[in-house]
């Protein structure tokens, strides 16, 4: 009896286990089946064309595809040397009576839902870019800088945790030989701890470019591709959250869901370049 | 200037640098949780707890068909979620360890852990929705347990793994048979860090809007049939947010600050729980 039920319990969790791969592999295709009539359609121009027109049948992705680049872009050039800053902060500076505090409300914050910072983007940092800049402060810079923020918590935490790995033999042995508190971090964390370090930025990427409430609220969803930084703009997912419930033809259907496709491809291929490539020793979640 | 000098000014440059970067980036995080706060605390009441919603400008409007369509659609999910996770978290841990499938499936649930979540919505869309022909509150539980699956999955497979495999191996011994090691012994030598990996997961879920916004949807008013399209305090959040009716917006804040409570005290919870269990 009790080797029957041995059995069934080990074939469950089997069978629940490798469901995962299952689902995985079920959601790319269903994703790729609705995109089928718009590749069809469209062809390769889907990802060249810059007009997004739904009532003229029109579906071009580049205005969405440039706006997730350089929203991304922004967020990241901003929030990386603050996220070093506070991770050098955090693992080489701060007295250990504050390490702790900061440290792990750096990691609640992290916790924090990004349609907060969506909210608190649209009602505090609005305002302030269009005092500054001009325009209606809804923006692809706006969209980047409350991208950066709510990287931020995430990027810091797992820059820290990196630089943290490092013996501290090493470090004192460096010490020793009087080397200053710069020294140590350039010539002995930071090489150390390189691969952890550059992973964890480009896992932030990967989340970034998928990141869909911290943007909506404040870039505008404007199908335009503009130098101008401080005009509306709009990205992949700030599209699908605006366009989905609206569409109503299949062709619009079917052109929403290749952006979908699009963006699991983007950022399934980033994150598997950091969790294979540069995170591979030290695990990160 | 002396090499030593030098080297002693780039330090300190450095060290400021790094302060002030540090100051500024814990000062903005800080501001936004100072504006939740206020502006939480400043429309709470009442009304928020006992009314539905109501068109703007009504003075008796609240978040009550929001809190219990949250309720419903995460409570769903974890009873979904979590039995799902644990025992393939147990497969990975117990049966398959270092086998390459069991590798596989650790890979592909740590890329589906930070992949976009809106796609998760488009996919549910695809496979619920548009199958039902409406939008729905199981559609949206169908989103979030599959968001929460591989969260469930790899805090699993990780709390077994610290069990010490002489206590498996005792109970061997004994005779018992491999399910039983598992559930009555490796399950409860693991239970706070499981407890932990649920509570992180649900804490997780609670705050996901993209998913919502194209299965669950929104309703104004309470509904408790899963089958219809059913409010969460964050699509409440991001419609009311996103009004132009300050009524409307104060109670978007409120969502806000019960939300972002509600997912703090989960995380706080999960880390007291873990560190209690490392001081014994």
């Amino acid at each position: 009896m009790s080797l029957i039920i041995d059995k069934i319990f080990a074939h469950s969790t089997k069978l629940v286990a490798i469901s995962v791969l299952f689902l995985v592999a079920w959601i790319f295709t269903v994703l790729f089946q609705h995109s089928m009539e718009s590749m069809q359609a469209l062809g390769f121009d889907f990802v060249t064309e810059t007009k997004w027109a739904p009532n003229l049948e029109k579906f071009g992705a580049l205005p969405a595809i440039y706006g997730s680049i350089v929203s991304t872009f922004l967020a990241m050039i901003l929030a990386v040397p603050l996220a070093i800053g506070v991770a050098i902060f955090l693992s080489e500076l701060a007295p250990a009576k504050l390490k702790s505090p900061v440290g792990v409300s750096i990691e609640l914050l992290a916790a924090i839902p990004s349609v907060i910072y969506g909210m608190w983007g649209l009602f505090y940092f609005v305002p302030i870019i269009r005092d500054t800049f001009g325009g209606i402060g809804i923006s692809m810079l706006t969209a980047g800088i409350v991208l950066s923020i709510m990287i931020l918590p995430f990027m810091a935490a797992v820059t820290r945790d990196a630089m943290n790995t490092t013996p501290d033999i090493l470090k004192e042995s460096a010490y020793a030989l009087g080397g200053t508190k710069w020294d140590v971090i350039k010539d002995i964390v930071i090489p150390y701890a390189k691969a952890g370090i550059i992973g964890s930025f480009i896992l932030a990427l990967g989340r970034a470019i998928g990141e869909t409430m911290a943007v909506t609220f404040v870039m505008g969803n404007v199908h335009k591709i503009s130098l101008d930084l401080t005009a509306p703009a709009t990205s992949i997912p700030v599209t699908l959250a605006n366009e989905f419930t609206e569409a109503d033809t299949d062709l619009y259907y079917s052109s929403l869901f290749e952006l979908s496709l699009l963006l699991l491809v983007i950022s399934f291929t980033i994150i598997s370049i950091a969790k294979f490539y540069f995170l591979r020793r030290t695990r990160v979640a | 200037m002396t090499h030593t000098q030098k080297r002693i000014i780039t330090n300190n440059i450095v060290m400021v640098l790094s302060t002030l970067s540090a100051i500024i980036g814990i000062g903005f995080l800080f501001w936004i949780l100072g504006v939740l706060v206020i502006n939480g605390v400043d429309a709470l009441s009442w009304t928020i707890f006992s009314e539905e919603g109501a068109p703007p400008g009504y003075e008796d409007s609240g978040l009550k068909h929001a809190l219990i369509g949250q309720f419903m659609i995460v409570g769903v999910a974890t009873l979904f979620g979590v039995p799902l996770g644990v025992l393939a978290g147990t497969y990975l841990s117990e049966y398959g360890q270092k086998s390459k499938l069991a590798e596989t499936i650790r890979d592909i649930s740590d890329i589906m852990m930070s992949a976009p979540s809106i796609v998760i919505g488009a996919f549910v869309y695809a496979i619920v929705v548009a199958p039902m022909g409406h939008f729905s509150g199981w559609a949206g539980s169908v989103a979030l347990t599959i968001i929460m699956l591989p969260i469930i999955l790899r805090t699993t497979d990780d709390m077994l793994q610290l069990v010490p495999s002489t206590l498996r191996e005792a109970a061997f011994a004994l005779g018992a048979p491999k399910y039983k090691v598992i559930t009555q012994v490796v399950y409860r030598g693991a239970k706070a860090g499981i407890l932990t990996g649920i509570l992180l997961g649900v804490a997780r879920v609670a705050g996901e809007t993209a998913p919502l916004l194209f299965t669950s949807f929104n309703d104004n008013f309470l509904n408790t049939d899963m089958m219809e399209p059913m409010a969460s305090l964050t699509v409440t959040m991001y419609n009311y947010a996103t009004s132009p009716y300050e009524d409307w917006q104060k109670l978007g804040w409120a969502a806000a600050f019960i939300l972002s409570m509600f997912i703090l005290t989960l995380n706080i919870l999960g880390r007291l729980i873990i560190m209690k269990r490392k001081g014994k």
